[in-house]
């Protein structure tokens, strides 16, 4: 099975150029820096929310609980920074049909993101060189530019992705883009609902981690007022936004069946355009049948015009050449993201209840498991949602106007830089994760209160002198 | 006209990047030349602290340069990005790797992990440079095509495309060196200030050498941008010229105070500065040498080029307040009594079992640095005369 892999990696690169070697390596890379984005736009807002709490009710358990966070902060930046630049590369290597067609269409709001990074840097480095030069609100203030610039950075980065699903704001002739209109490329139709889906997403994503790693804590015994504070500060946002979010996922699975049908018709496995459409629940579609799932008549027309009788759109309505080639992963995946989507629902309402009957937060295990799985869940859940968006959208790359493969680069050697770009970023990854478990040693441990980090200040002379006496 | 403008904001991060990230990665050439463990202490604890505290300062004018480029001459940048697939995905890996090292080297407590992320560290110091400087120099000789399907080995092995990779490596090394003499003149560390002085003369002359190199080079690769080089941008690389020869002058002169070594970083940046400019200024209006694609008509519709000097505008507006504000709260703690500890705790760490105060005596004088590197530079000098002899007859 080993020898046979990069075998059958490199027959199916034989029969569609290196377009899939690409799309994997796309994915690789956007799979792994979506997460470390999603931290950026939103854990600026969360550490600011623990700082609040701190100054307002005079907290020290929540001010030490941002101080710490905000190092971590700076860790998740700076690797995110890296498979940022990652992708701004392979923009070009791999994706040079794109670019040569609608790099002057799709690179406005590119640049917009540039801006929108470079401020984030800037000011995660003042926030972080300020807890020693600026006092109480001031340094918090200094802190609301990360919050914003990740928001707007998120905005302009899903204005592109957007954008390719539902493309506009331009003129072409003959292959030549001729005209462009900046703003309607960037409130495109699609960014209206995908900007909003993707920042609640993140801050989901971010709430429920961070929540995550303090449930893990509490199941292991700590049970002390700093890590219930520490779960409490990430669990509720993320809670309160998840019914917000289904709603706007929603909204957009509804925009998705006008603007975009045959990626609806895959999610939901609607074969033929017609109306009485039922609502399959899981299943594998293999050969025109759904094999173990769970059929409910009428509920896909419910759902997406409020009426049995409404017609949606099947995927017969392009050639079999349009289509999208794995209806069956990108149906699942939308269940997954759907499925945890309650299930993190369910968990937030737990905790609403036990806090609305006796003011505190649930005492039972199970829920502290559920609290512990929860940050994982909505990776899963976000990452499903990709899988959803981008393969549904296949075979285009910019939707109905260019394929996939006319985009891709036409250099052989896409599987070395893939197998290259799995190693380091698994490296990375493990790199990362082993970078965060050993700051929280520390912190635990006491010493190195003020740990050195990108972007901050290095520690104090004792500090490293302290560090150092080991050898 | 419009395309003009985003051309001069295109080379204008072009500078940035080679001034700013040049020294960055030369930073990263010093420290891997600085010796075993022991020996570089010193040196490697000022280039660890006078790496700026945000990455992206430096890199994010690279990505800014690729998103103009791509926006704005779309079909040329497309051609580039597949001939030259090869070195940019290697320049590609040096930057992940540096990234990386950025991201986790300050809580590497440990000595093996420390010299693991230094020596992937400094590596990578030197691949990105390197291919940046064959890129370029395929660019400049016209080894890109209007029109590419395929990436070209030859493109980028041109005796011109691998004498403007080395000519980049030495390029940062030089600043870097003319930047890190400043930073111990700050710190009053006159034993490093003497040991990074005769390492920027070094890098100085070696720049210098492979400057002409590459220009004599030219003469036979790419005779139309010879000519402009010693036409219409002879202005610009004579400033270039003096520029370096003023440094060379500057650092022997040795004074002491910030206003002087202020100004031989300005001047070093600035003869930098005039060789990017003379180079563009040399091909100018012409986009891809070789082609007929020019600023001009490879531009992207006037909205979009619009909508990029927007936001170049935005940036200098929003950016520039809010880095002075980044700069003066680090110079703020620069100046407390923290920094200057640092170094000398890390120095000290060096040499355990000796109080601090006991290494004045036993410190070499600074002489003793000029030996090896007045020999390197004449060594490199050899070494790159042997290379270009060896590269033309191929």
């Amino acid at each position: 099975m080993t020898h046979a892999s990069p075998a059958v990696l490199l027959a199916a690169a034989q029969v569609g150029g290196e377009v899939v070697p690409a799309r994997a390596q796309m994915a690789t890379t956007l799979g792994f820096h979506i997460i470390l984005a999603c931290l950026g736009i939103a854990l600026p807002s969360v550490v600011l929310l623990a700082e609040f709490i701190g100054l307002r009710r005079r907290d020290e358990t929540a001010l030490r609980l941002a101080r710490r966070w905000s190092q971590a902060m700076g860790v998740l930046i700076a690797v995110g920074a890296v498979t940022g630049t990652v992708l701004s590369f392979e923009m070009g290597l791999l994706w040079p049909g794109l670019m040569r067609r609608y790099g002057a269409v799709l690179g406005f709001p590119f640049g917009v993101e540039g801006l929108f990074f470079f401020l984030e840097a800037i000011f995660a480095g003042i926030y972080l060189w300020g807890w020693r030069r600026l006092g109480g609100w001031a340094h918090w203030w200094s802190g609301v530019p990360i919050a914003l610039s990740g928001i707007f950075g998120a905005m302009s980065v899903i204005a592109v992705n957007s954008w390719m699903n539902q493309p506009g704001g331009f003129t072409q002739r003959g292959g030549h883009v001729t005209s462009v209109n900046p703003w309607q490329v960037f409130f495109n139709h699609a960014a209206i609902y995908e900007m909003p889906h993707m920042i609640l997403a993140a801050y989901m994503v971010t709430g429920f981690l961070v929540a995550g790693v303090y449930a893990a804590g509490i199941l292991r015994g700590r049970r002390d007022r700093y890590h219930y504070t520490g779960f409490a500060i990430g669990f509720v946002p993320a809670a309160v936004l998840t019914p917000f979010q289904i709603f706007v996922g929603d909204t957009a699975a509804r925009a998705i069946a006008h603007g975009q049908p045959v990626k609806f018709a895959s999610m939901e496995y609607v074969p033929r355009t017609s109306r009485h459409v039922p609502e399959w629940l899981g299943g594998a579609y293999l050969n025109g049948h759904v094999y173990g799932g769970v059929k409910i008549p009428d509920m896909d027309s419910v759902l997406a015009g409020f009426g049995p009788g409404t017609k949606v759109i099947g995927w017969d309505s392009v050639p079999a050449a349009d289509r999208p080639p794995v209806v069956w992963l990108i149906h699942l995946c939308f269940d997954v993201m759907v499925g945890l989507a309650f299930l993190l629902l369910l968990a937030g309402l737990w905790a609403a209840y036990e806090w609305w009957r006796r003011r505190r937060l649930p005492p039972q295990r199970p829920f502290w498991w559920a609290g512990a799985v929860s940050g994982v869940a909505a990776v899963v859940a976000m990452e499903c949602g990709w899988v959803v968006t981008e393969v549904g959208r296949q075979p285009w790359v910019v939707y109905r106007l260019q394929t996939t493969a006319a985009a891709a680069t036409t250099n052989g050697g896409v599987i070395t830089s893939l197998s290259l770009v799995i190693v380091v970023y698994a490296v990375l990854g493990a790199t990362t994760i082993a970078i965060l478990r050993l700051l929280s040693r520390r912190w635990r441990h006491g010493d190195l209160e003020e740990a050195a980090v990108p972007y901050g200040p290095n520690p104090a002379p004792q500090d490293l002198a302290a560090g150092e006496g080991g050898y | 006209m419009a395309a003009d403008v985003v051309g001069g904001i295109l080379l204008a991060g072009i500078t940035l990047y080679a001034v700013l990230g040049g020294a960055d990665f030369g930073g990263g050439l010093w420290d891997l030349l600085a010796g075993t463990t022991a020996r570089g202490r010193a040196p490697r604890a000022l280039i660890d602290e006078s790496i700026p505290p945000v990455w992206e300062a430096n890199h994010v004018w690279l990505v800014f340069d690729l998103v103009i480029f791509w926006t704005a001459f779309p079909h040329a940048f497309a051609a580039v990005m597949t001939t030259l697939a090869l070195p940019l995905w290697l320049a590609l890996d040096g930057i992940v790797l540096r990234g990386a090292g950025f991201a986790f080297r300050k809580e590497l407590t440990r000595l093996p992990a420390q010299r693991a992320a230094g020596a992937t560290f400094a590596f990578s110091s030197l691949m990105t440079p390197f291919f940046m400087g064959t890129v370029i120099g395929a660019i400049a000789t016209g080894a890109v095509p209007a029109v590419a399907s395929h990436a070209s080995l030859a493109a980028w092995t041109s005796p011109t495309a691998v004498l403007a990779g080395f000519l980049f490596v030495a390029t940062c090394g030089y600043l870097a060196a003319v930047y890190l003499t400043g930073e111990a003149a700050r710190r009053g560390d006159r034993r490093l200030q003497s040991y990074f002085t005769y390492r920027a003369q070094a890098a100085a002359i070696v720049a210098g050498a492979l400057s002409l190199a590459t220009l004599a080079e030219l003469h036979t690769s790419s005779p139309v941008l010879y000519a402009r080089l010693t036409g219409r941008a002879l202005p610009l690389v004579i400033i270039a010229g003096v520029c370096g020869l003023a440094v060379v002058a500057l650092l022997a002169a040795g004074r002491r105070g910030p206003g002087w070594h202020t100004l031989t970083r300005v001047i070093a940046a600035l003869g930098v500065a005039a060789v990017v400019w003379g180079w563009g200024v040399a091909q100018y209006p012409v986009l891809l040498p070789g082609t007929p694609v020019t600023l001009a008509n490879a531009g992207a519709p006037p909205a979009t080029l619009v909508a990029l000097i927007a936001i170049f505008i935005a940036a200098a507006l929003l950016v520039g307040p809010s880095f002075a504000l980044l700069f003066t709260m680090q110079s703020r703690r620069l100046l407390g009594p923290g920094e200057q500890g640092t170094l000398s705790a890390a120095v000290a760490a060096g040499h355990t079992g000796q109080p601090p105060a006991a290494h004045h005596d036993r410190r070499p004088s600074p002489d003793q640095h000029r030996g090896p590197a007045t020999r390197g530079a004449v060594l490199g000098t050899i070494v790159i005369a042997a290379v270009i002899r060896r590269l033309r007859h191929r």
